[in-house]
């Protein structure tokens, strides 16, 4: 027999961002506890809202299957004496609670053992979750905890106020906190009853009688379908954004938005602004035309079925004419002393105790950037000036109440105050790419900008032993070294990757960790293409991505893979005989003493491709490059099938040697193809982790 | 749906900023508050009184509603921009323990002040606090009121160094804004204080020439001064704070002038920050100075509040 079953977790507001995990983390919890009790059940799936979590199954069974378990007692040669249980056997029988009557007999590979078989009555799901959930409620993970009665008391997200646990009609009864699972659940805040008793069947209706709509699938299509109604034939839509729309359906029981205007004249105020204020602090969808112009309008999302009298729009549209109006103020404020005036005053602002204020790291920025500069051959002047203005936003009024804006509102500022172009663009967009999603800057002098402020942090971090350490990485190194790989591969910089880091050679591990898993994870290179082609070299990192096309694109022809094969084993051989790929060996082949034949036939086909390699190589054209190493795997395997490498003459295998090495060396320099593992043995999870590194 | 919950009643006549106070006292003086009077030292916030400070540490419940003018001199603005405020006043309320109905009751005090919820739009957004000064934190939301910031509400976790004895709810209500909003002002000094009298005829004085001592006139060097005066003072008699058998506190220790010390020295660092008188490297230090001081005062009164000297309390 099975029942559903349902469980609502009734609490306070939980910070929507937290909801997601929680649930996905509810689910295992209960799938665990159903493995561990042996109950099955048919499909589990979670709900909820701010105050409410809600797990549901169908067909949990109504008990666990009988067991039987056959428990190991004396041997029968010491349970018996003439026919007579001993004292062993008399002892394991009191042991079991039973007559020794009811013990059988059982053959063991260690010959025949006295056994009771215990059989056990399955228990009742009812009983068992009601030991089990209070425990596993408070199980949940969550970012941060609190308590909300005495000292030493449960420690949940929010405080929790009602608990739903049904299973078929009955109540599975349990108590966290004071609180005693029940029938009854609780409507919305304003628009349903504090009281709402529900079954399994009435759930979702009665909830939503109550003003709630539990499923935030549900809540995100009615967010959107009715702001596509509040537009309709406005020649007006939303910007789309796809965080707020999950954050406002999960700031929500009932969500409704409405529109609401602001005066045009604040139109005069950059976007950006308007934007972040609309987006960040109040969380409403920004509006534009149909050219994508921004609109004197906004989206809020109510949690609240209607505003009849208008009064919400209206409060809405007063809280954001005043933080329009104080943008305002700022924006005229901190144009009344230029950025290149407010240098002296990062003087009293903290990058880092140790580091010293952005006064000290803005002339660091700049030092490297005018560095960095000359490195790629750019000018190094704009750069130059836009370090020693890029933090100066920090000193603004605008940048302490939206900080979101640094940067951006530099940038912003510096183009009103008359700097160049490619000044003020690299400050607006030198804190970019903020995450591995987002661009990276659009101009030569904002990539430099970022790399020199990203470097300088890393530089800095790393000087002063604070690495990030497992999960912990407060000051998002991580971040910033994406940044800079994601810069220098996107942007085709070729910056010398050792000279970036510095002499600092953990900083160098670190990159080359992050290089790794930009190509993996985010371009989704094979691990072992990668491996191959950073073993080769990964100093300049957009050749390594042109290796890496080349790798990938060559890959799948019949010759490539067996080769690679055979220059693994041409590796061990010659590591066997003290020769390491990559040095000169200082010895060419000496083609007199070549053997006709394969021998012969390998040679004359490797001075064939090497020119063609050598011009391919040269001009970066890496798979010309490889396919042209690749043609020669007929003569290569021919070799290996006829000719012994170690002859026994010493001239002659030093010459053999000379021309593997030769051979090797010269598809070298783009990967390093012992790296490469072959299709048919696909990697499995487990592998991956235990990749050698080179 | 079922019947609305918060009922605002009938539309009424305009409330005036002290016709809210009286509202929201008597509300909450109605449901067990203590009603105080505000503290009469300067502080940055409702939360440094020694009614929130003091009273949440230890095991005793307590209901208290005051409110208390906050003083921010960095958040002066010479009387100009219409939200900005040098000294805003705060509803502070403390229900310890939180009863379970917390947020229920504190909608309830929204409907006291006339604020029908069927019609207006209620938000309680993920904002957490912390104060370092004071060695508390807290977890709770900002109040969203059709998406003005109202309240914040706080169940207190710490204080003092202390995780609490019994977790309080801390209700702080931004009065200013509050009224603002019910009278449909977009400026702090068009709001009716009194009948025929505006926040601004009463406090914009106020506001001018504090802007102009906090951030021009104030002689750093004398506030140094002070706030090494006040500090030696406090250092003083926590040193005076022998244990006494059982490791309690003598009734007598003056816990409550030593912390009024911690409170001038906190006045006295906003001051300077707000003069531009403290530099990077030393902010981090002072902030650990003021922090020492009301730590060791926390102590003090945990210890004065312990178990022996309440037997005698009881006894008496």
């Amino acid at each position: 027999m099975s029942v559903p079953f349902l469980l609502e977790i009734g609490t306070e507001e939980i910070p929507d961002w937290m909801i997601e995990p929680a649930l996905a983390n509810l689910a295992s919890l209960f799938g665990d506890l159903l493995a561990a009790e042996r109950l099955t059940a048919g499909a589990i799936r979670t709900d909820a809202t701010p105050r409410r979590l809600v797990l549901r199954a169908v067909e949990l069974a109504e008990r666990q299957p009988d067991a039987e378990d056959l428990i190991s007692g004396p041997p029968v040669s010491a349970a018996f004496k003439d026919g007579q249980p001993t004292g062993a056997a008399l002892g394991f029988a009191r042991k079991m609670g039973v007559d020794a009557a009811a013990l059988e007999r059982h053959e063991t590979p260690r010959g025949e053992y006295l056994a009771y078989r215990k059989k056990t009555a399955g228990r009742a799901a009812h009983d068992i979750l009601a030991e089990a959930l209070p425990e596993l409620i408070l199980k949940i993970q969550w970012p941060k905890t609190m308590y909300w009665g005495a000292k030493g008391g449960p420690r949940f997200i929010r405080p929790i106020r009602w608990l739903v646990a049904l299973l078929g009609s009955e109540v599975v009864p349990f108590e966290i906190a004071g609180v005693h699972s029940g029938a009854v659940s609780s409507g919305h805040r304003q628009l349903g009853a504090a009281q709402v008793p529900v079954t399994i069947e009435d759930f979702d209706r009665r909830l939503y009688e109550n003003g709630v709509i539990v499923s935030a699938a549900v809540r995100r299509i009615k967010i959107v379908a009715q702001i596509d109604a509040l537009l309709m034939g406005k020649d007006l839509r939303i910007k789309e954004d796809a965080a707020l729309l999950e954050t406002l359906a999960y700031i929500t029981e009932r969500p409704s938005p409405i529109l609401g205007g602001f005066d045009p004249e604040y139109l005069s105020l950059p976007a950006e602004v308007l934007i972040t204020v609309m987006r960040h602090h109040q969380k409403y969808f920004a509006v534009e035309d149909g050219e994508g112009r921004l609109a004197p309008h906004f989206v809020a999302v109510m949690n609240t079925s209607a505003d009849p009298e208008g009064l919400v729009r209206q409060g809405n549209e007063r809280v954001l004419r005043a933080r329009f109006n104080d943008a305002r103020f700022f924006w005229n404020m901190d144009q009344q002393k230029t950025l290149a005036n407010r240098v002296a005053n990062l003087a009293h602002v903290t990058f880092q105790a140790k580091l010293g204020s952005y006064l000290d790291k803005t002339r660091r920025v700049q030092k490297l950037a005018r560095k960095l500069a000359k490195m790629a051959k750019a000018d190094p002047a704009p750069v130059e000036r836009a370090a020693l203005l890029a933090k100066c936003d920090l000193t603004t009024d605008m940048v302490k109440e939206l900080t979101e804006l640094q940067g951006v509102m530099g940038g912003l500022y510096a183009r009103e105050q008359g700097e160049p172009e490619e000044v003020w663009r690299a400050i607006y967009e030198h804190y970019k790419p903020e995450s591995m999603e987002d661009a990276i800057p659009a101009t030569l002098a904002g990539r430099l900008l970022s790399l020199a402020d990203k470097l300088d942090t890393l530089q800095g971090c790393f000087k002063i032993g604070l690495a990030p350490t497992g999960s912990k990485d407060p000051l998002a190194l991580r971040r910033a070294a994406q940044g800079v790989v994601k810069i220098l591969v996107e942007g085709r910089l070729s910056l010398r990757l050792s000279k970036l880091a510095g002499t600092d050679q953990a900083l160098a591990e670190f990159l080359l960790d992050r290089v790794r898993y930009y190509f993996k994870d985010i371009r989704g290179f094979r691990y072992d293409e990668v491996n191959a082609v950073l073993a080769a070299g990964h100093d300049d990192l957009p050749d390594a991505e042109s290796r890496l096309a080349a790798i990938q694109a060559v890959r799948p022809t019949e010759n490539f893979e067996p080769l690679a094969a055979r220059f693994k084993r041409i590796k061990n051989i010659l590591r066997q005989a003290g020769i390491e790929v990559g040095q000169a060996s200082g010895l060419s082949v000496d083609a007199a003493r070549l053997e006709p034949g394969p021998e012969a036939e390998l040679f004359q086909a490797f001075e064939r491709l090497r020119r063609r390699v050598k011009r391919s190589r040269g001009k970066k054209q890496y798979q010309a490059a490889l396919e042209a190493i690749a043609s020669i795997r007929p003569q290569v395997d021919l070799f290996f099938d006829k000719v012994l490498v170690n002859a026994p003459d010493p001239v002659v295998r030093r010459n053999r040697l000379t021309l593997l090495h030769q051979l090797l060396s010269e598809s070298s320099a783009i990967a390093d193809f012992s790296e490469i593992v072959a299709t048919e043995q696909p990697a499995c999870a487990g592998a991956e982790k235990t990749e050698p590194r080179p | 749906m079922a019947e609305a919950r918060y009922g605002g009643g009938q539309r009424r006549a305009m409330d005036t900023f002290q016709d809210v106070l009286f509202k929201l006292k008597k509300y909450w003086s109605d449901r067990g508050c203590i009603i105080q009077e505000p503290y009469d030292l300067e502080v940055g916030a409702g939360t440094m009184a020694p009614e929130t400070f003091l009273r949440v540490l230890g095991p005793k419940p307590y209901r208290v509603a005051y409110v208390q003018p906050s003083r921010r001199p960095a958040d002066g603005r010479y009387g100009e921009n219409p939200n900005r405020l040098y000294k805003h006043s705060q509803l502070q309320v403390i229900l310890k323990p939180s009863p379970a109905d917390v947020i229920d009751q504190y909608l309830g005090s929204l409907g006291a002040i006339g604020i029908d919820l069927g019609k207006h739009d209620i938000k309680f957004e993920e904002d957490n606090w912390e104060a370092p000064t004071l060695g508390a934190w807290g977890i709770g939301w900002q109040v969203m009121l059709d998406g003005l910031e109202i309240t914040q509400f706080t169940y207190f976790q710490q204080c003092g160094g202390f995780d609490l004895d019994l977790v309080p709810a801390e209700l702080t209500y931004g009065l200013e804004r509050l009224t603002a909003f019910l009278q449909g002002k977009d400026s702090v000094y068009d709001i009716e204080w009194a009948p025929g009298v505006s926040y601004g005829d009463v406090r914009l004085a106020e506001e001018l020439q504090h802007s102009v001592y906090n951030f021009e006139l104030a002689d750093v060097a004398t506030l140094w001064k002070l706030f090494d005066l006040h500090e030696k003072e406090c250092q003083r008699l926590l040193a005076l704070a022998k244990p006494a058998e059982g490791g309690g506190l003598d009734r007598r220790f003056p816990v409550l002038p030593t912390y009024e010390h911690v409170l001038k020295c906190s006045h006295l660092f906003n001051l300077l920050d707000s003069r531009g008188a403290i530099s990077v490297t030393e902010r981090v230090a002072v902030i650990g100075r003021v922090r020492r001081l009301a730590l060791g005062v926390a102590e003090c009164w945990v210890r004065q509040q312990s178990p022996v000297e309440e037997a005698a309390e009881v006894a008496q």
